[in-house]
């Protein structure tokens, strides 16, 4: 039998399970230690297992360098239009207050917006650093 | 939309930062920098209008009042700066559509103008902020863009340059973080304003001066005042002329205005000079860095390196003035601040421009191209006397009040430092100038003139070092203004 | 004696700092000079983290009663070095990947990573 089995069906089981557990550390870091970097550095973990035990050309069929590199950018995106809505609704730049009706659910909004942005600019940037790294060809002596 | 002007200053740009990288052809992410940089100058003259009428702007970022939240505070230094970053900014775009054409892989080049548009905003951040942690994060975001366009340059040392750069930076960075963090622990707060008002309080445990030195270590770092200024040499030389001639005419500005909010604003004249002995720190380290630097450019074969090393040598003249203490060292160190960018600016982009045509910056391969590219060349001699200090420039202006401030505290020794300081960079000046006018073309090779989009930005800049050198009266009576209300402190 | 112990945290942040720089300064290879910025960082983190603790502190997420309110007179260690340091290490990260991106860039170039064979072929060229 072929000796990565084990590598390959642990995988498999795991992978959803870390994606899971990104999303729970995710929407925690309202109200315990979480939040948007931690999540997607682990989200980002998964995609890095992935590759490591399937390989690079698979992981890049699943997810694309240029999509990657698109993710990094449309998070800051995101956090700096959470901003812009904030301003553009009366409030100073990120004030949480007035994006909802009374403040407390607009900090709310405004935190599970921005810690969004992070998620995804933290895992494409992540990811496009792994597939920079690994896509070089082995440096010859 | 003018009441949120001060956060809009960082925002936009901030939010073109991605939008340059996602629109994947340099054309296209060109424009998306120009159009950045040409709102930064539009919102940093209003901000400076608009403080010099009002007084200060505070803004508070996300609602939340200072001390509990973050907030911006310009006052006219910050705006002056700002200023300062945004006008360079917006003359080293055009120019660099040309010259990162040129030395700049094609597919990289949205990258290029990311970090570009990156290291803009973090530059403008740390002038507005009054949030010393915020200062930090700002101080990295446009260090790192910084270390990233470095390593663009052609040249494979460009890759150990942006490394020297990245430790040495990295450095200076955690040591003012320590610094904060000390401070912090003593007061108990971020805010500038706050910190200001506890710090006086609980200066006489050992921390607050162990914090105060960390800051100035760290500082000092960026700024490359001698002895730590080794990254700035290298990392001028191989980088692209583009990034060459925004970073010298900026990033180092900027680490001076930081000196200067840290010193006068936060601990204040009298912990920072009479307790902690600043003068007698500075002034050596400046004075040193004047004559050594200046004589090491004398010897340099490659002449970015030899502005490079006149660029250490120039900021000792900034830290000189700040040394004194007294409201004319202070408007002189300030007003070196936006003359030398000017100057300095004007120099690399004309060693662009010879770039461009010749590909090389030794001084060997420049012979008679005084003949053969006239108005870079003239360009060069006029921002090289500007540099001298010849009157009606505003090298002149800048030298006249520092020569000033030292008369006024009775320094005749100083004053001689800074007349020698100017007839060394006479030495180097001529050195290139000479070479190009009085050297040999090589008949085999066809040189023409730079081309338009390079030469226009260069005249730009050396027509205003002219221009506020013959009517200095606006410039140095913001500095002034400036000076005084750093020196007051805060009320 | 008990003030020295007590001072734990402070005696290791010292000794992380110090080796950090050492290693930072000393080792001419240049992917142990970015270990070393990366240990002195850390040193840093762990330093704050210690200022943030209150004596007779809890962690500082907000404390429940049976019926959902919030508890009165609770002791709640700082959050905000937490934060600020949350940013420090993300910059730290930032710092690493571009110094190791660069020592690649560096091998693929001059064949070699170490401080003193670099500057021996640059002096060479």
């Amino acid at each position: 039998m072929d000796d990565r089995v084990i590598l390959r069906v642990g995988a498999k089981i795991l992978i959803p399970f870390i994606l899971l557990f990104a999303l729970y550390v995710q929407f925690h870091g309202d109200y315990g230690p979480g939040g948007g970097f931690q999540a997607g550095v682990i989200f980002a973990a998964a995609f890095v297992l992935y590759a490591l035990v399937y390989g690079l050309g698979n992981a890049f069929k699943v997810l694309p360098p240029k999509v990657a590199y698109v993710c990094g950018a449309l998070g800051v995106a995101l956090y700096v239009g959470v901003g812009y809505v904030s301003m553009a609704l009366g409030g100073n730049f990120l004030d949480y207050n007035v994006l909802a009706h009374d403040p407390a659910h607009g900090q709310h909004y405004g935190i599970i917006g921005v810690e969004l942005g992070v998620l995804i600019t933290v895992f494409g940037a992540m990811v496009a650093l792994f597939y920079a790294f690994a896509g070089r060809r082995r440096i010859d002596p | 939309m003018s009441e949120n002007l001060p956060a809009l200053l960082i925002v936009v740009p901030l939010m073109l930062a991605p939008v340059a990288a996602l629109v994947g052809r340099a054309g296209a992410s060109w424009a998306v920098a120009t159009a950045a940089c040409w709102w930064a100058l539009y919102a940093s003259l209003a901000l400076l209008l608009r403080v010099w009428d009002e007084g200060v702007i505070r803004y508070a970022l996300g609602g939340w009042p200072a001390p509990y939240g973050i907030e911006y505070r310009i006052d006219l230094a910050s705006a002056f700066v700002a200023l300062i970053v945004a006008v360079i900014g917006a003359i080293a775009i055009p120019y660099a559509r040309t010259s990162i054409a040129r030395e700049v892989a094609e597919d990289r080049a949205p990258l290029f103008y990311t970090a570009f548009i990156l290291s803009l905003t973090g530059l403008l951040g740390i002038s507005i902020t009054g949030d010393v942690f915020n200062v930090f994060v700002f101080l990295e975001i446009s260090s790192l863009s910084a270390y990233s366009m470095i390593a663009l340059g052609q040249d494979r040392r460009a890759l150990t340059a942006a490394y020297q750069y990245l430790i040495m930076g990295s450095t200076g960075a955690t040591f003012i973080v320590i610094g904060i963090g000390l401070m912090y622990v003593m007061t108990g707060t971020l805010n500038m304003v706050d910190l200001a008002e506890r710090l006086p309080q609980v200066a006489d445990n050992r921390t607050i001066p162990v914090a105060f030195t960390f800051l100035t270590v760290g500082i000092t770092l960026k700024l490359a005042l001698f002895p730590l200024h080794l990254w700035l040499p290298n990392a001028y030389t191989f980088a692209p002329s583009a990034v060459t001639a925004f970073m010298a005419s900026t990033a180092t500005k900027v680490s001076v205005y930081l000196l200067l909010r840290f010193f006068f604003t936060i601990f204040g004249f009298q912990f920072s000079f009479e307790r902690m002995q600043l003068d007698m720190v500075l002034m050596p380290l400046a004075l040193v860095a004047i004559l050594a630097m200046s004589l090491v450019a004398i010897y340099q074969a490659n002449v970015k390196r030899l502005l490079a090393f006149s660029s250490v040598a120039q900021i000792g003249y900034m830290v000189l003035g700040i040394s004194f203490g007294s409201v004319l060292g202070v408007t002189a160190g300030i007003l070196h601040l936006f003359n030398h960018a000017l100057m300095k600016g004007a120099l690399f982009m004309a060693m662009g421009c010879v770039m461009y045509r010749i590909g090389s910056v030794r001084i060997e391969k420049m012979a008679g191209l005084g003949k053969a590219m006239p108005w870079t060349m003239a360009a060069f001699v006029l921002a090289g006397l500007s540099l001298i200090g010849v009157p009606l420039t505003v090298g002149f202006v800048s030298k006249w009040y520092l020569v000033q401030a030292a008369l006024e505290r009775d320094q005749w020794a100083v004053a001689g430092v800074v007349m020698v300081g100017s007839l060394m960079a006479l030495v180097y000046i001529w050195k290139v100038v000479e070479v190009a006018y009085f050297g040999e073309l090589d008949p085999d090779h066809e040189i023409q003139e730079a081309p338009l989009s390079l030469l226009v930005p260069t005249w730009v800049l050396v027509i205003a070092s002219f221009w506020f050198g013959i009517d200095a009266t606006g410039t140095a009576e913001v500095a002034t203004a400036a000076a005084e209300s750093l020196l007051r402190g805060l009320p | 004696m008990s003030d020295a112990l007590g001072h734990f945290n402070y005696w290791a942040v010292v000794v992380l700092m110090m080796v950090g720089f050492y290693t930072l300064i000393a080792r001419g290879n240049l992917v142990k000079k970015l270990i070393g910025l990366n240990i002195f960082q850390t040193s840093v983190i762990m330093m704050y983290v210690s200022f943030g603790k209150i004596t007779g502190g809890t962690a500082p997420i907000l404390v429940e009663g049976d019926h959902g309110e919030a508890v009165e007179h609770v002791v709640y260690s700082n959050p905000i070095p937490h934060v600020l340091m949350l940013t420090a290490i993300v910059v730290g990260v930032a710092t690493l990947a571009l110094g190791l991106s660069l020592v690649v860039r560096i091998k693929e170039a001059y064949g070699t990573i170490d401080e003193d064979e670099i500057t021996a072929k640059d002096n060479a060229q």
